[in-house]
């Protein structure tokens, strides 16, 4: 067939196959814009995408997206990153999109290819990360027939995208992606699905941009309600004990400094959840750290203990609140989303303010300073006295392990020094994230990116890919377990052939670790299935594992080789870096809230209850 | 617990059932009924959906219902100020002997007879729910041989229009 059409026609045709007689797809000078102009439906998505600013595609091919990856080879503004895993290639997109706060765009085939998504699908919905994916589908003719590599993956993602669509006619690709880009980083953001059958992608149809929208039931809230904001900033100058409860909302309105000035104007103490890390520098005397399960005790005790909670873009997560019945009883509520539904969803708001944070925050500022000017400026010193002492007596710390072996925490905490807080950070989860959001110190906003609310191990490798294409220029360190290692390091060999020199610290226990510390906790110590053997059999080599995809393998099991392991990997920028870095596997993640129990139990270390009786302000 | 009656305008598309009944097994609420119909504008859909729910869950409901990007407006309609109707069919067994007793409670409720066989009279009759459980009670001893009833339609009284401000 291919040859035939060759021989009939005097133009030299493209030597790979074009079965559906696809148009020229090279750059050609752009008609004026809105101007319809005649193409296949693959070439409108691929257009789509350039006029939306999409700058990289995570993804694979396969069957029945194959017709949108032949426009994709002449493109010259996206660029498309061939990735090992779809899993993979989720992941490299929300860590683009939570670098750099713009859509993160990631494409597969049909069926396995798009289920293969679904994770990372999962983990973007849960932490409202922008993200557009793309997927084939069987012909329209063959949709519900059980047909070869056919999947509902919109049936199967209606629960964990903030929308998605079946395109059934190429003439609707254009509006689709518009929707879909517009969707997945207004409002609240979250991921959003375009299935586009191979017969949509193959048929001839007429482009013009922009598209109309027409998305009559989306109406996101940004602008606050005056009143609402008012009386806020009331309950701010005039309580007693406040504390403002920041979540990753701020990252994602890019309200940080906006955040600042509303915390230095009322000295009120600062909190941020692991979603929020880096939206107030860490190195400013206002910030108590992190709250919850893990949290300092400082930060904890001080919502504990409040009378007003300022909570601007979080939501209440189980995490961070323990038993909700014995959650900051005293405390009234002001809480600030964008999203209606988070408002008293958990913990009835006094104060509900809908709205974008940044809008809210830079409202607050004026109503607060109104306050200040007719009644003075709030004094907190009794309260900074009770906070400045939980956090000198319950600094953030840890003990190294007493059988010798290299403790994680230093290891980590020597990284941040190292890298430094220009550096991006992503983690996977376990131990390991915990120690990452404890004892690195994060200054700016977009530079601890991890996996928050669904807790997906082995988030760590792709997402840094996904940074690194972002930010091609600054480090990007993924701190990563042995076990969440092991679920996507493949993606290692995209990196060393794509070109994202990113660099691994592997904090290797040789164990699930934080299974393995509740085993310890809470299962007298009966070790089911938690030891993976990379330290008994040194199975995999992780050294010899990195060299053979492309990257460096370094290895560090002493405390005096950590800094000059780190420097190493640092010089190396040609490649990505794995640093092997074994670790005591007893080593506990400390302050802990144990699983169903109120904040007032929690443990500053094992066997040590900061007694919260006995310093009541 | 209380019942809710919710009317709800949606966009007129493939999957958007779908979604709100997964919304709500997602979310751990029970649908008492539901009846989806076209309205008079083509591209929306009217849903009524009979929730049983506390007033805090209610709102959880209505947010998350409303944060379905094909949803369009939810109004809750109350008892007092609103119409609310099911539709009943009902195959009632009455042979000669009790043909006419069937026929006068059917009379008494003022629903209608809509089939009749020698053994069995079908019968349609609409109301609030009240009254449709009553006629059943009223029929039930001469032997229902099968019954179907539609899900509850509802419109608020008085000349205001939920759709009119949205959609025009």
């Amino acid at each position: 067939m291919t040859s035939a059409t060759s021989r009939a026609s005097s133009q030299p045709r493209p030597t790979h196959p074009a079965p559906h007689g696809k148009l020229d797809s090279r750059p050609k000078p752009a008609p004026p814009a809105g101007t319809p102009v005649r193409v296949t439906g693959a070439q409108a998505l691929v257009r789509s995408l350039e006029s939306l600013g999409a700058e990289v595609v995570f993804g694979i091919p396969g069957g029945t997206i194959l017709p949108a990856y032949d426009p994709l080879l002449d493109s010259t503004k996206v660029r498309h990153v061939l990735v090992r895993h779809e899993q993979g290639a989720g992941h490299a997109a929300t860590g683009y999109a939570q670098a750099t706060g713009k859509v993160g765009v990631c494409m597969a085939t049909s069926g396995p290819g798009a289920t293969n998504l679904v994770t990372p699908i999962a983990d973007a919905h849960m932490d409202s990360v922008p993200m557009v994916a793309i997927t084939g589908q069987q012909t329209r003719a063959l949709i519900g027939s059980d047909a070869f590599q056919e999947a509902d993956i919109c049936g199967i993602t209606m629960p964990i995208t903030k929308h998605n669509f079946l395109v059934t006619e190429p003439a609707d690709i254009p509006q689709a992606i518009a929707e879909a880009f517009h969707l997945a980083r207004t409002g609240r953001p979250g991921p959003v699905l375009v299935d586009i059958p191979k017969d949509v992608l193959q048929e001839t149809t007429s482009y013009a941009w922009p598209p109309e929208m027409h998305l009559p039931g989306y109406r996101p809230t940004l602008r606050p309600h005056g009143k609402q904001v008012r009386e806020a900033a009331k309950l701010m100058t005039t309580s007693r004990r406040p504390v403002l409860y920041v979540g990753g909302g701020v990252i994602k309105s890019e309200a940080s400094a906006e955040l600042a000035e509303l915390a230095e104007l009322t000295g009120i103490p600062v909190v941020t959840t692991l979603m929020a890390r880096g939206a107030f520098p860490d190195s400013h005397p206002q910030h108590l750290g992190m709250p919850g399960m893990h949290g300092t005790v400082a930060a904890v005790a001080a919502m504990q203990r409040s009378d007003l909670l300022i909570s601007l873009g979080a939501r209440f997560d189980d995490r961070v609140t323990g038993q909700l019945s014995t959650f900051a009883q005293d405390a009234t509520v002001v809480h600030a989303d964008i999203d209606p539904a988070e408002i008293s969803k958990n913990r009835k708001a006094d104060v509900p303010i809908v709205g974008d944070c940044r809008e809210i925050i830079s409202e607050l500022i004026s109503e607060v300073r109104a306050e200040i000017d007719e009644s003075g400026r709030p004094d907190f010193d009794a309260w900074w006295t009770q906070v400045g002492s939980w956090r000198d007596t319950y600094p953030p710390g840890y003990e190294w392990p007493s059988d010798g072996t290299l403790s994680p925490q230093y290891v980590i905490e020597r990284l941040g020094k190292l890298a430094g807080p220009d550096a991006i950070y992503t983690a996977g989860v376990g131990q390991h994230q915990m120690w990452a959001a404890q004892f690195i110190g994060y200054e700016r906003p977009n530079t601890w990116i991890n996996s928050g609310g669904l807790g997906t191990m082995g988030f760590a490798v792709p997402a840094a890919m996904g940074a690194q294409f972002a930010f091609p220029d600054r480090p990007v360190w993924a701190i990563d377990g042995d076990g969440c290692f092991q679920m996507t390091c493949q993606e290692l060999a995209t990196c060393a052939i794509e070109g994202a020199p990113i660099k691994v610290a592997l904090i290797n226990n040789g164990n699930l670790g934080m299974v393995r510390q509740w085993q310890n906790l809470f299962y007298a110590e009966r070790y089911s299935n938690t030891d993976l053997g990379t330290h008994m059999h040194r199975i995999p080599d992780f050294t010899l594992l990195a060299e053979s995809m492309g990257c460096a393998g370094l290895r560090c099991d002493t405390q005096e080789g950590v800094d000059t392991v780190i420097q190493r990997a640092m010089e190396i920028n040609d490649r990505p870096v794995v640093i092997d870095f074994l670790v005591g596997k007893d080593a506990q993640v400390w302050p802990m809230v144990a699983a169903g129990t109120g904040n007032d139990e929690i443990m500053a270390a094992r066997g040590i209850r900061p007694l919260f009786d006995d310093d009541e302000v | 617990m209380s019942t809710h009656t919710l009317s709800v305008l949606v966009e007129n598309k493939p999957g958007v059932l779908a979604r709100v009944a997964g919304l709500f097994s997602r979310r751990g609420f029970n649908i008492d009924s539901l009846a989806v119909g076209p309205t008079e504008n083509p591209e929306i859909s009217r849903m009524t959906i009979v929730v049983a729910v506390e007033e805090l869950p209610l709102e959880q409901v209505t947010k998350q219902l409303n944060k379905l990007v094909n949803v369009i407006k939810i109004v809750e309609l109350e008892e007092p100020s609103s119409v609310q109707r099911e539709l009943l069919l009902a195959k009632i067994r009455a042979d000669a002997t009790v043909r006419s007793q069937v026929l006068e409670i059917v009379d008494l409720f003022r629903a209608k007879v809509v089939d009749v066989s020698p053994e069995a009279v079908t019968i349609e009759a609409t109301g609030p729910v009240d009254k449709i459980n009553a006629l059943l009670r009223m029929l039930e001893p001469y032997g229902i041989r099968e019954l179907v009833q539609s899900g509850m339609v509802a419109v608020g009284r008085g000349p205001r229009s939920i759709t009119g401000t949205s959609t025009r």
